[in-house]
């Protein structure tokens, strides 16, 4: 026991590691914020596509060797994230369908871009490391540790300034847009909110895992918690623990830390219905 | 004093007309039954006048001080979604959100509002309680107690009864009958039930295409209008 905490001491003397530490914990506090408006609103669709669209993004601008990819990712995906939302209102073209083209597509094109242009000499590995995230959390520079930190102070504002808004469009957008609500504009803040998660969130676990930062604290907290405040806080609170503890397995381990995150969120989710079965069948 | 006017009024879809010849006033205190058969443009009335869908033609205009955004809006129990995770106090208070403006907190009176508003519907009690495990009148309570919350002069309520049982549906008439006798506030309501319409409304407004009468509901027993569809549904019933 003693050694294991000798050994995290040891690691937690490197700056890179608390760095990765401060930012994974942000950005599960940020993703799992958002999910539980994107489960209820049936939108958790959305940030599987988006996260497709910002690998094809990230892909681009390898080859255009921008250093800081952000600048391009990030754009990228918002514009992406506003057109999927008015695709998904319009009734004429099929919402799920036009989705799945743009994800796939960008994936597709993103392979092909990074296997014709890359000058590295490991690509399965680049690819491998922004599809699954593997080490990149351990090596964010100081510039992308401060993106991290500024967006996810942007989004947990953004959040609690809109909090009722954000309910009410949630529950019930007709309602909300009969009494003078001006859902379109809060439909796309969450859509923006959503692209900036998932961009922040691709270097904790890599975009084929993003989803399931989004989608496994809220459905875990909705098992037990009946109220849309405890809802939430209690999925920060699974996302932010699953996260540390995440990090902190995968460094003592040698995991991948993404998917060691995620496993976790599904532990979770596991004991989070025995506990709801439990207290609902003494409720009933 | 007329607090909703519509003249000439055209509604549809994609340029398809579903209703035409609309020409009404609902004057304060007035409970308006809107009744028809189905596909006859009753709900795309409703959502017209919500300000959710524009009228083909026509103009509809607000009067007597309310203004489109203060209509309190009961939707058709459906449309809500069963499986959501809040308490009826975060729904009530949900209501009260267009008096918000950009302030992004609920203040005091808003709170004492949507309070008051519980209180007034006798569901004060279940303000802790999670929405999903209500029973059908007691979920119509609560959003009667959200678009109370959301106006002081107007409700429309979309088939309010339906899905509920005949104690529960009565129970709902009787209470919409009182905030309109007692509390003053003008109801519109679209229903198929006509039996109900003739027993609570003051006013019905028959529509099949076009308006097949409009006026108060001693001159609707009269004419025979209604006799049509409540005719039809017993038959129905009886099969």
């Amino acid at each position: 026991m003693n050694d294991i905490f000798n050994t995290l001491l040891h690691y937690f003397s490197f700056p890179f590691v608390r760095y990765a530490l401060i930012v994974g914990i942000l950005i599960a506090l940020c993703s799992s914020l958002l999910g539980v408006t994107l489960v209820l609103k049936r939108f958790s669709f959305i940030g599987d596509g988006l996260s497709h669209v910002a690998f094809g993004a990230i892909a681009v601008a390898a080859v255009f060797g921008f250093t800081n990819d952000t600048v391009i990712v990030m754009p990228v995906t918002i514009i992406a994230a506003v057109i999927l939302l008015k695709s998904g209102q319009n009734t004429k073209i099929r919402g799920d369908a036009s989705l799945a083209m743009l994800s796939v597509g960008a994936l597709a094109i993103g392979y092909l871009l990074m296997n014709l242009f890359s000058k590295s000499s490991n690509i399965s590995g680049d690819v491998c490391s922004t599809l699954f995230g593997s080490t990149s959390i351990l090596t964010l520079t100081m510039a992308e540790v401060w993106v991290s930190v500024i967006m996810s102070v942007i989004v947990v504002a953004v959040f609690l300034l809109f909090y009722h808004k954000i309910f009410a469009v949630t529950f019930d957008e007709t309602f909300a847009r009969a009494t003078g609500t001006r859902t379109d504009m809060y439909n796309l803040i969450v859509a923006v909110i959503t692209a900036v998660i998932i961009v922040l969130a691709m270097n904790l676990v890599g975009s084929l895992l993003i989803s399931a930062l989004i989608i496994f604290p809220a459905m875990s907290a909705m098992r037990v918690f009946k109220n849309f405040r405890a809802v939430i806080l209690c999925s920060v609170i699974i996302s932010m623990i699953a996260a540390g503890s995440g990090i902190i397995i995968s460094i003592l381990a040698s995991t991948p830390v993404g998917s060691t995150i995620v496993a976790i969120d599904i532990v979770v989710f596991i004991l989070f219905c025995g506990v709801g079965k439990l207290i609902g069948g003494a409720g009933k | 004093m007329a607090q909703l006017i519509c003249k000439n009024v055209a509604l549809g879809y994609e340029g398809r007309i579903v209703a035409e010849q609309l020409d009404f006033e609902v004057n304060s205190g007035d409970y308006l039954c809107i009744v028809g058969e189905n596909g006859t443009g009753k709900s795309t009335l409703l959502k017209t006048l919500l300000r959710l869908k524009t009228p083909i033609s026509g103009e509809i205009r607000m009067g007597d001080g309310i203004q489109a955004t203060e209509i309190g809006y009961l939707p058709q129990q459906t449309v809500v979604q069963k499986d959501f995770p809040a308490s009826v106090w975060e729904i009530v208070l949900s209501g009260c959100l267009n008096g918000c403006g950009l302030r992004p907190f609920y203040n005091r009176e808003e709170k004492q509002l949507a309070r008051n508003n519980l209180e007034r519907l006798g569901i004060l009690d279940l303000a802790k309680h999670c929405y999903r495990e209500l029973s059908g009148g007691q979920q119509q309570r609560v959003l009667l107690a959200r678009a109370l919350s959301a106006t002081k002069k107007m409700l429309l309520l979309d088939e309010p009864v339906t899905g509920l049982d005949p104690k529960a549906a009565q129970d709902l008439y009787e209470l919409i009958e009182q905030l309109n006798k007692k509390d003053g506030i003008t109801v519109i309501m679209v229903s198929h039930d006509i039996e109900a319409a003739v027993k609570y409304a003051s006013h019905i407004l028959h529509i099949n295409r076009t308006p097949v009468f409009h006026g108060r509901k001693e001159d609707y027993m009269l004419s025979g209008v209604g006799f049509g569809i409540g005719s039809r549904r017993e038959v129905m019933e009886h099969e």
